[in-house]
């Protein structure tokens, strides 16, 4: 254990979420501060390889959280399949059965909600491409926290209906493309 | 000032469950924070009260509530078979360990409306184990056990519990174990003749048997993390050298103080035997 992190980054995605997730989460360098968690809509009843996929690409940790999984800076947190993500205050992740929200297990809103009550204005939350609408309340939910505000451009996202809404629900989120995101959690935090 | 009223609701909602608490005995004082935070909010908006203090009065005041606070705190989400290769795991590495034993205890801590008990039950029949067993299925929520009890599940859900049973390893067809009708299917009542429905909270009760088996999945996710080590610490006390538990797909013990007191057994699917001392 490293401490308490100062900060932590929060990324919601779905649909193209494989591509998008890897023009970000590779460019981290060794020795991040920050803790990322990750929330992908995934099958339920499936195996999810995403933690092993981005383990062997990251220079950080890549896991799929447990129930209690302490947090820690430059550890990359993948929400499994069939669980919501909460946080448990700062230092630990709790998962949840509880029902699906917008027919999603993970809910992208569910873990941003969570995630804004532990760590208020020193979170930023990030959609990303997706086709429905799940992100756009956990966003509002952030900058209402005081947290920093992301969505991905949509002219630049796979599926374009998850950035718009998150945009339309908060107008004065950052509206970056992938580059411009990678850049931001790069130039912030080092 | 969000700030401030985040902090106020935190107040109502560590008052509200010292009511219940004070008030019924029900203890989910030492619940996931986060969790219940999201459930009271939901109660508060659903059963129309303005604040959590609001709802705390009723709670106090009115016995009617009870049941419906019961319903928001637990969660009653499973399926039969829920995660096949679990009880695959068991049919094809624990079962092979029991039928060594002349007569057996298996305990589904949290069993909620039943579906899981049941899928023990079916598979204990297949293995030819069912009749040396006595299966102890407990919860807290009085109106989870009852339907239990009842074995009716919704006709709709018996599609994926089919597919579940079948991937699990299923010997028989899981249609030979109820009656439809009426949009619902009824489970036959012999599956419960050698079960015992019963009360019991991890938080608050104690040990009750030996058991050679005790499965209780996503229930401790619920808990914090003392309450965890509370109730890994009764199950480590009702199981003998050797014995199993099982634990659901992302629960570990790798953060409990217990955590010495078990070898993981089919590390993939959480289920864990117990060490000697």
């Amino acid at each position: 254990m490293r401490g308490t992190p100062k900060g932590a980054v929060i990324i919601g995605a779905s649909a193209g979420a494989l591509e998008a997730l890897s023009s970000i989460l590779p460019a981290l360098p060794a020795g991040y501060p920050l803790p990322i968690f990750v929330i992908v809509h995934l099958p339920p009843n499936k195996r999810s390889v995403l933690a092993e996929i981005f383990n062997i690409k990251c220079r950080l940790r890549a896991i799929e959280a447990e129930d209690k999984e302490p947090v820690e800076p430059g550890v990359i947190y993948f929400a499994p399949p069939n669980y919501h993500l909460l946080l448990e205050g700062r230092s630990n992740i709790a998962l949840s059965g509880e029902e699906a929200v917008l027919f999603s297990r993970p809910s992208i809103d569910v873990a941003f909600e969570s995630a804004s009550e532990a760590w208020g204005d020193r979170l930023t939350g990030i959609v990303l491409t997706g086709a429905n609408h799940d992100g756009a309340r956990g966003l509002q939910a952030i900058g209402r926290s005081g947290g920093t505000m992301i969505v991905q451009d949509p002219a630049s996202a796979y599926a374009q209906a998850m950035p718009e809404a998150a945009m339309l629900a908060s107008p004065n989120a950052h509206v970056f493309t992938l580059p411009e995101i990678s850049s931001y959690l790069l130039s912030n935090f080092q | 000032m969000t700030e401030t009223f985040e902090k106020i609701e935190d107040i109502e909602i560590r008052l509200l469950l010292e009511a219940l608490y004070h008030r019924y005995h029900y203890d989910f004082r030492n619940y996931a924070m986060s969790s219940i935070r999201r459930r009271l909010r939901q109660a508060r908006e659903q059963l129309g009260f303005s604040t959590i203090s609001a709802m705390q009065e009723g709670v106090l005041h009115d016995t009617d509530m009870l049941p419906q606070m019961l319903r928001y705190l637990t969660i009653q989400v499973s399926e039969m078979f829920r995660d096949p290769s679990y009880f695959l795991a068991i049919r094809e590495k624990v079962v092979p360990h029991l039928r060594t034993y002349p007569s057996l205890k298996i305990w589904i801590a949290g069993c909620s409306a039943g579906e899981e008990l049941y899928s023990f039950v079916i598979l204990f029949r297949e293995e030819g184990l069912e009749e040396r067993t006595l299966f102890y299925a407990t919860d807290i929520n009085p109106d989870a056990l009852a339907h239990a009890e009842t074995g009716i599940y919704d006709i709709e859900r018996i599609r994926l519990f089919t597919e579940n049973h079948r991937q699990a390893g299923g010997k028989t067809s899981l249609s030979d174990y109820y009656t439809s009708g009426y949009n619902r299917c009824v489970l036959d009542k012999s599956l419960r003749r050698n079960v015992v429905f019963s009360d019991h909270s991890l938080v608050t009760d104690q040990v009750f048997g030996e058991m050679q088996f005790v499965s209780c999945r996503n229930v401790m996710i619920y808990f914090d993390r003392p309450l965890q080590n509370r109730a890994v610490g009764l199950f480590r006390d009702s199981l003998p050298h050797n014995a199993f538990l099982g634990l659901g797909a992302k629960e570990t013990l790798r953060f409990s103080t217990h955590v010495d007191s078990f070898r993981e057994f089919v590390r993939e699917e959480k289920i864990y035997q117990r060490n000697g001392e």
